[in-house]
C-alpha cells in the first residue's frame, strides 16, 4: 500500500490582487484564494500512483480556518485524509518555522500510517521562496528532489522511487530511497477532472483540526514569531515609475510612430551597438 | 574578530554560473557598508567564497578577481555532481566551523535546492529572491544586520526582511538583478583546501543520468536583446512573429506567464517574478500589458519599447518608449524599418 502525502498551501490568487490607490496598500479583503497551482499538480501526481499501486493520499495544509477550502479542493482530486494544522500560535511563521510543523505532523501521520513520499508544490505563488520543501525534507532527514517533471518509477517492495527533475542546463534521473521527499512542477501530472464520488465526498468533507496543542504539542518557541529567526522589518510598494514618450499609431501614422520610437532608441547610449547587429 | 561575508561559488562541470561574480560584487560592498563599525572596533570585514566540487581548486583563482579574499575549497569525488545531501553537508561544516555573518547564494535551481537544507540544518533565517542588499541599523540592533529586500505578492508588495538574533545571515539572489564588478586580475587571495568527510549511510540519492536536450536550453537572463511576447498575441502562433523581430536584432524571445501557463510557449522563455529576471541593453515587450509581477523581472532593462494596443497598459509606465497600436501591424513594419536602418548603415 502506498501512502502519500502532500504539503498544500492557500494563496491568494497574486494575478488578481489589487492596491489601494489611495494608500498603496494591498487590499486582502476579498481577495480570492486558490489552492497554489503548483500544490495542485503535486497532489494530481499522489493521486495518479495511489490510483497505480492502491494506498492513500493525506493532504496536510497549515493555514487559517478558511484554508479548509483548499483542502476539500484537493479531496475533490482524489486524496483521502486532510489535516488542517491551524492556531493563533502559528501565525508569522516563516519559513523554518513552517518546516518544523510540517515535519512534526509528517512525523505525527507516520507513526500511525508510515509515509512513502512527501509532495510538495516547487513554490507558493504568494511568497515564491521554495524553501519550505527542502526545509521539511531535511528535518525528517528524507532525500529531497526539487523541481522534479516525472516521477519513472515507484517501487515500494525494494524502497526507492526514479524521478526526473529539471535544471537550468538538463534534466536528471535520480534515484531516492524511500521515504523521499519532492517538489512539483506542473509538469508532473495534469489535473484530472473531479469523479462524480470523490466531488460529492469533497463537498460535505471536514479536515482534521490539529492545534498547537492538539493531537500533538509543538514546542512554543519554535513555531509562529517566536520560532522565526526572519521578522519583516518594514515593506512598502514597488516603486512607481512615469514612463517614457509614447506614440499612437492613429495619431502618428503607423509607419511614423515606429520610426519615432527608433530615433529614440539609435540616439540612446545603446542605439547604435543594437542597430549596428547585422551578420 | 573577524567578520565574513560569504558568497557559495556554483560550478557545474568546472563552468562557474556568473550570478557567482555578481553576488562577490554584493559581498565586496557590503563589507565596505560597515567600515565606520571597523573603525570603532579592532575588528575586520573579509570577502570569502565557497567552492565544492571535484577538480575545481583550480577555479578559485577567478573569484579573487571578483572581490573574494579567499576561497575555501572543498575539492573531492563525491562533490562531483550536485547532489543535496553532499553539498549541504559540506556548507554546514564550513559555516560552523568559521561562523560567517552574512551568506549569499545564487538563487538558481541548485541555489535554491541547497540553501534551504543549509538554512534549516543550522536553524538560520534565509530570504529568497532578494532584489536589495544593504548592512544597516534596524530596530536598535547592536551593529549592522543584512537588511534583505524582496518583492512578495507576485510583486506587489517589497518587504524588508532581518535575521536579527541568527547566523549567518542568508540571502539567495537571483542572477541579474546585480551586475557582476569588473575583474581586476591584478588581485590575489588565499586558497584553503577543506576536507569533509561524508556519512556513506547517508547517501541516499544518486543519479544515474543526465538528459541533456538537443537544444541548449533558452539561456535568456544573460541575453542583450529580448523581444518579449504576452496575451495580445492572441495565440501561440505570435511568437513566429515575435521571434522574426528577435533573430532581426540578434536577440532571444521572451513571454510574459500569461503564455507559458495557456501552453504557448516554454517555461524558460518567462520574464517576470516566477520567471527569470533580465537586463538586457534592449526589452521589447509586444502584446504586454505590463503585470507587476512582470515587471519585477525587466524593469532594469536599459531601453524598453513596449508595444500595445491599449494606450492605458501598465507596461508604458516603465517603457522608454511606447507605440500605441496593432502588434500585428507595428512588428512587421518594424522589423522592415530596422533592416533599412541596417543597410543604410552598410550601403
Amino acid at each position: 500500500m502506498f501512502h502519500a502525502l502532500v504539503c498544500i498551501k492557500q494563496v491568494p490568487d497574486t494575478t488578481n490582487i489589487r492596491i489601494d490607490p489611495e494608500t498603496g496598500n494591498l487590499i486582502r479583503q476579498g481577495v480570492p484564494t486558490i489552492l497554489n497551482p503548483y500544490d495542485a499538480h503535486a497532489v494530481a501526481a499522489a493521486v495518479e500512483w495511489k490510483r497505480k499501486l492502491g494506498g492513500k493520499v493525506t493532504v496536510i495544509s497549515m493555514g487559517p480556518p478558511a484554508a479548509a477550502s483548499a483542502i476539500r479542493e484537493c479531496i475533490e482530486l482524489g486524496a483521502d485524509r486532510g489535516i488542517l494544522i491551524s492556531a493563533r500560535q502559528f501565525s508569522g511563521s516563516d519559513t523554518l518555522a513552517t518546516s518544523y510543523v510540517l515535519a512534526k505532523v509528517i512525523e505525527a501521520v507516520s507513526k500511525d500510517e508510515p509515509v512513502d513520499l512527501v509532495f510538495f508544490g516547487k513554490q507558493a505563488i504568494d511568497g515564491d521562496t521554495a524553501q519550505v520543501g527542502p526545509g521539511v525534507a531535511s528535518r525528517l532527514g528524507f532525500p529531497m528532489v526539487t523541481y522534479a517533471v516525472k516521477i519513472r518509477e515507484l517501487n515500494l517492495q525494494d524502497g526507492y522511487v526514479v524521478i526526473e527533475r529539471k535544471t537550468e542546463t538538463r534534466n536528471e534521473i535520480l534515484k531516492a530511497k524511500l521515504p523521499a521527499a519532492l517538489t512539483c512542477e506542473k509538469d508532473i501530472a495534469e489535473i484530472p477532472y473531479a469523479s462524480l464520488p470523490d466531488l460529492i465526498y469533497s463537498l460535505k468533507y471536514e479536515p482534521e483540526l490539529w492545534t498547537a496543542e492538539s493531537p500533538i504539542a509543538f514546542d512554543p518557541a519554535q513555531i509562529g514569531l517566536k520560532g522565526s529567526p526572519t521578522t519583516v522589518y518594514k515593506t512598502g510598494t514597488p516603486e512607481k515609475h512615469t514612463g517614457g514618450e509614447v506614440f499612437h499609431s492613429a495619431e502618428f501614422g503607423l509607419e511614423q510612430a515606429i520610426k519615432l520610437a527608433l530615433d529614440k532608441l539609435a540616439a540612446s547610449p545603446v542605439g547604435n551597438s543594437i542597430l549596428r547587429v547585422s551578420q | 574578530m573577524i567578520r565574513r561575508f560569504w558568497v557559495f561559488i556554483e560550478q557545474e562541470d568546472g563552468k562557474i554560473h556568473p550570478v557567482a561574480w555578481e553576488l562577490l560584487g554584493v559581498a565586496r560592498r557590503l563589507a565596505t557598508e560597515i567600515s565606520d563599525e571597523l573603525e570603532k572596533s579592532n575588528d575586520q570585514a573579509i570577502v570569502e567564497g565557497i567552492l565544492v566540487g571535484q577538480g575545481v581548486s583550480a577555479l578559485a583563482g577567478e573569484a579573487f578577481q571578483y572581490g573574494a579574499d579567499r576561497v575555501y575549497v572543498v575539492d573531492a569525488p563525491p562533490f562531483k555532481h550536485y547532489i543535496n545531501y553532499a553539498y549541504t553537508t559540506a556548507l554546514v561544516t564550513l559555516v560552523q566551523k568559521y561562523q560567517p555573518e552574512v551568506f549569499l547564494i545564487g538563487a538558481t535551481t541548485l541555489g535554491r535546492d541547497l540553501a534551504g537544507s543549509v538554512a534549516t540544518t543550522l536553524r538560520t533565517g534565509l530570504t529568497a529572491d532578494c532584489t536589495q542588499l544593504q548592512m544597516g541599523i534596524a530596530r536598535d540592533s547592536a551593529r549592522k544586520l543584512l537588511l534583505m529586500t524582496r518583492p512578495a505578492f507576485g510583486g506587489n508588495v517589497i518587504a524588508t526582511i532581518m535575521c536579527k538574533n541568527h547566523l549567518p545571515q542568508m540571502a539567495t539572489v537571483r542572477p541579474r538583478v546585480f551586475n557582476a564588478p569588473p575583474p581586476s586580475p591584478q588581485r590575489q587571495g588565499e586558497v584553503i583546501q577543506e576536507s569533509v568527510p561524508l556519512d556513506p549511510s547517508a547517501a541516499n540519492v544518486e543519479i544515474l543520468e543526465f538528459i541533456t536536450s538537443q537544444s541548449a536550453k533558452v539561456k535568456i537572463e544573460y541575453a542583450d536583446i529580448i523581444v518579449s511576447g504576452g496575451r495580445g498575441l492572441g495565440g501561440p502562433g505570435g511568437f513566429a512573429l515575435v521571434k522574426e523581430l528577435a533573430d532581426e536584432l540578434g536577440g532571444v524571445v521572451g513571454s510574459s506567464r500569461p503564455c507559458v501557463d495557456a501552453g504557448w510557449i516554454s517555461y524558460d522563455h518567462q520574464v517576470g517574478q516566477t520567471g527569470k529576471t533580465v537586463r538586457p541593453k534592449l526589452y521589447i515587450a509586444v502584446g504586454i500589458s505590463g503585470a507587476i509581477q512582470h515587471k519585477v523581472g525587466m524593469q532594469d532593462s536599459d531601453f524598453i519599447i513596449a508595444i500595445n494596443r491599449d494606450p492605458h497598459a501598465p507596461i508604458f509606465e516603465i517603457a522608454t518608449v511606447g507605440i500605441v497600436g496593432d502588434l500585428y501591424e507595428v512588428v512587421p513594419n518594424m522589423i522592415q524599418q530596422i533592416r533599412s536602418l541596417k543597410e543604410a548603415k552598410h550601403g
